[in-house]
């Protein structure tokens, strides 16, 4: 088998830090993480190589010069080769963008790696929280996609079947191959890195994929100005309140304490 | 040691009501948490009275109350205690310090922050971190109030580089049984200064007086952290790498050490699996799990790489390595449950928490686990192998509660002789409350505990303080 998986670098925070001035992202101080769902895909593929020793990953990333540090984390865990996507003209790209030059990049890796019998992605990136840049890949490439997978059932020879959330409950899925996956948390932790992979991953050769060896590439449809996407207004929600503890000795006391309230709020 | 305390009368709740108004809570509408610790098992009783006091004065006031009618008072923090050291075994009147939550400065020249006991050790290690600087004890139960981890002289799993509670108090402020209001102790780095009463104080489990305010030492904030996690085929491999840390120049923050049944309970209540089960094919038998801490990725980076070698050559099936912030929380959740997962599974439970040298740790496991099987339950342990504490459970799910008491009371006898025969202590970090006073009497012996019994009445003459704990049973 030969499988992708696209991870993002993100900040690892759960309150993301907007500057109001450019609505953009505050890195500062932040320390980056692979995106946690880009994990759970890594993993995925993890256990189909415990499986299938032969199994090929590799590992495609887009962004700045500093993603290297999580294309290297991914080498440590899983995979066996790293590419980076990297150039100013990809910069202030939309989902709509990113997957495009997505896209063009898996196949320019396959020009050396070979075609991938599946793409693994994540389900969303924790900074963006969008869940489209895996669907959009899926459809520039022509490929059918399972998303809100948890995990792979069985890579048989023909087809991949896959156990999937689903609104209410879970369904397990087959898809022919080539297929596009996105995962969301299973029941289990990815592994960790062994301390040879970790000093392996450390000395290894990231590729690096710039605009200029895309040759089919449309740059009026990557970058800033490639992107439909307009943002009116970044913020952070308003924390809600809390709710309002009511005490007392008796329920009537509670009632008469909920009605003062309620009335000195002009609610009632 | 035995007094006959005076009851609570109706004229003792007016006075208490006068130093704490509206906040005197009698009988009934006490909050039955306070009858005990989490280990009920050593036996609960409800006060007749509680306050949640919110400072020293209020304090003074109440214990001045309890000291004239001869009423006992006993302190508790957050009850995360595993002795019974907080039960209020002859009532009367419980002082509950989880208000006085405030931590009221810093002195970040002299690295210290000044804290009232109730502070959550969570929530001053997150404030001190934000500060640059690091709370350095680390127990496992993150939600006990820093009183309590004075009081019980609590470590956790950084002791083997930082010490433990002890090391880090620098002052305080008690109420001694009397009501009178004094203070131990300075913000400085050394004393030669007649008897620690400070150092007395520390540990004594609320026995001779109670802590209203701490200062405490911080140290800067490590600026990188790094975890190791190593499976081994058995647990005697595992133990006997552990001296070889300090002989190769090691210095890690924690070396845990835990038996593959134990993981699987955690990883059960956790709901998920976190660490491997098998290496290439084999079974793991048991892992060390242990934390390195430094000023740069690269000097962590050079520390892995010759720790890793050292334990690869040591027998290591792998040596896997946590450090990125979602690595390093996944493996120390997994070890943090763990006391959690034991009490999730299981009815009927005691523990003790001996220390040994180092060395003994292999030896200490194979008796008790050989011990174990003339008893109807079963054993769970795991420890911090890197200062020989280790916390051994007894667990059963189908014994009769009497039964139960019975065959535990009978194997613990013998686990602590054989801890005082390989030079070891019948407690590291736990403390000997009231579920413990018969085997610290059998380790120590009559003088060491008569001495204890003089410093006891020297601080409180009439007995009145946490009655029946550390040193003698009511």
């Amino acid at each position: 088998m030969n499988i992708l998986v696209c991870v993002k670098q993100v900040p690892d925070t759960n309150e993301i830090k907007i500057d109001p001035e450019t609505n953009t992202l505050v890195r500062d101080g932040v320390p980056s993480i692979v995106n946690t769902f880009d994990g759970y895909a890594l993993e995925a593929a993890a256990r189909i190589k415990d499986n299938a020793p032969d199994t090929k990953i590799v590992v495609l990333s887009m962004g700045p010069a500093q993603a290297e540090a999580a294309l290297r984390e991914c080498l440590a865990i899983a995979a066996d080769k790293a590419y980076l996507l990297t150039d100013r003209a990809f910069g202030g790209s939309d989902t709509l963008a990113t997957s495009y030059i997505l896209s063009q990049a898996i196949r320019k890796v396959e020009d050396t790696e070979g075609k991938f019998d599946m793409i693994f992605c994540g389900k969303q990136a924790i900074d963006g929280d969008t869940a489209q840049v895996g669907p959009e890949i899926a459809e520039h490439l022509g490929y059918p996609q399972v998303t809100y997978a948890l995990e792979v059932q069985e890579a048989a020879a023909d087809q991949l079947k896959v156990l999937r959330e689903a609104e209410d409950g879970k369904q397990v899925v087959g898809v022919g191959y080539p297929c596009l996956v996105t995962f969301t948390k299973p029941s289990f932790d990815p592994r960790f890195p062994t301390i040879k992979r970790k000093m392996a991953a450390r000395k290894a050769v990231i590729e690096q994929i710039t605009a200029a060896d895309l040759a089919d590439i449309d740059l009026g449809r990557a970058g800033l100005k490639g992107s439909p996407t307009k943002v009116k207004r970044t913020f952070v929600p308003p924390r809600k309140k809390s709710g309002m503890m009511i005490t007392g000795e008796t329920p009537e006391e509670c009632a008469g304490k909920l009605y003062e309230a309620l009335n000195g709020a002009h609610i009632i | 040691m035995t007094t006959q305390y005076n009851p609570v009368t109706a004229e003792v709740i007016a006075e208490l009501e006068k130093v704490v108004p509206g906040r005197v809570v009698v009988g009934a509408d006490v909050n039955p948490d306070y009858s005990r610790d989490e280990m009920p098992i050593y036996g609960t009783r409800m006060p007749d009275v509680s306050v949640d006091a919110l400072t020293t004065e209020e304090v003074a006031g109440i214990v001045k109350v309890c000291y004239e009618h001869n009423i006992p008072v006993t302190t508790r923090g957050a009850g995360t205690g595993l002795v019974g050291g907080c039960t209020p075994i002859c009532g009367g009147v419980v002082i509950c310090t989880t208000k006085m939550n405030k931590i009221l400065s810093y002195d970040l020249d002299n690295f210290a922050v000044t804290v009232q006991p109730g502070v959550l050790l969570q929530d001053l290690a997150d404030d001190a971190l934000a500060h640059g600087c690091m709370y350095p004890p680390d127990p496992g139960e993150k939600l006990a109030t820093l009183g309590g981890n004075v009081a019980t002289n609590a470590s956790g799993m950084r002791g083997v580089k930082y010490g433990a509670t002890r090391d880090y108090v620098k002052a305080m402020t008690v109420v001694l049984p009397t009501g009178e209001i004094t203070r131990f102790g300075a913000t400085v780095s050394k004393t030669s200064s007649g008897y620690s009463l400070l150092n007395l104080m520390i540990g004594s489990e609320g026995t001779l007086g109670i802590i209203t305010e701490l200062t405490l030492k911080l140290i800067p904030a490590p600026k990188a952290t790094v975890s190791l996690i190593v499976p081994f085929e058995d647990l005697s491999a595992c133990i006997s790498t552990v001296p070889k840390f300090k002989m190769n120049h090691f210095n890690p923050q924690a070396i845990e050490f835990f038996e593959k049944e134990i993981l699987i309970t955690s990883e059960e209540y956790l709901g998920k699996q976190v660490f491997p089960r098998k290496v290439d094919g084999s079974e793991v038998g048991a892992y060390l799990l242990i934390t390195f801490d430094g000023d740069s990725q690269d000097e962590m980076d050079a520390i892995v790489e010759r720790a890793a070698e050292m334990l690869l050559e040591e027998g290591a099936m792998d040596v896997l390595v946590a450090d990125t912030p979602p690595k390093l929380k996944d493996a120390w959740a997994a070890r943090s449950s763990f006391l959690e997962g034991i009490e999730e599974q299981t009815k009927l439970l005691d523990e003790c928490d001996v220390v040994v040298p180092v060395n003994k740790i292999p030896d200490y496991v194979i008796f008790a686990d050989e011990l174990a099987k003339n008893y109807d339950f079963r054993l769970q342990y795991f420890g911090h192998a890197g200062d020989g504490n280790l916390h051994i459970y007894t667990c059963s799910n189908d014994m009769e509660k009497e039964e139960f008491l019975r065959q535990v009371d009978d194997f613990m006898s013998k686990l602590y002789a054989k801890t005082m025969e390989l030079g070891g202590q019948i407690s590291g970090e736990h403390g000997i409350g009231m579920g413990k006073v018969k085997y610290l009497a059998q380790a120590l012996g009559e003088t060491n505990m008569e001495l204890m019994r003089g410093i006891k009445k020297v601080f409180d003459p009439k007995l009145i303080l946490n009655p029946g704990k550390v040193c003698y049973n009511v």
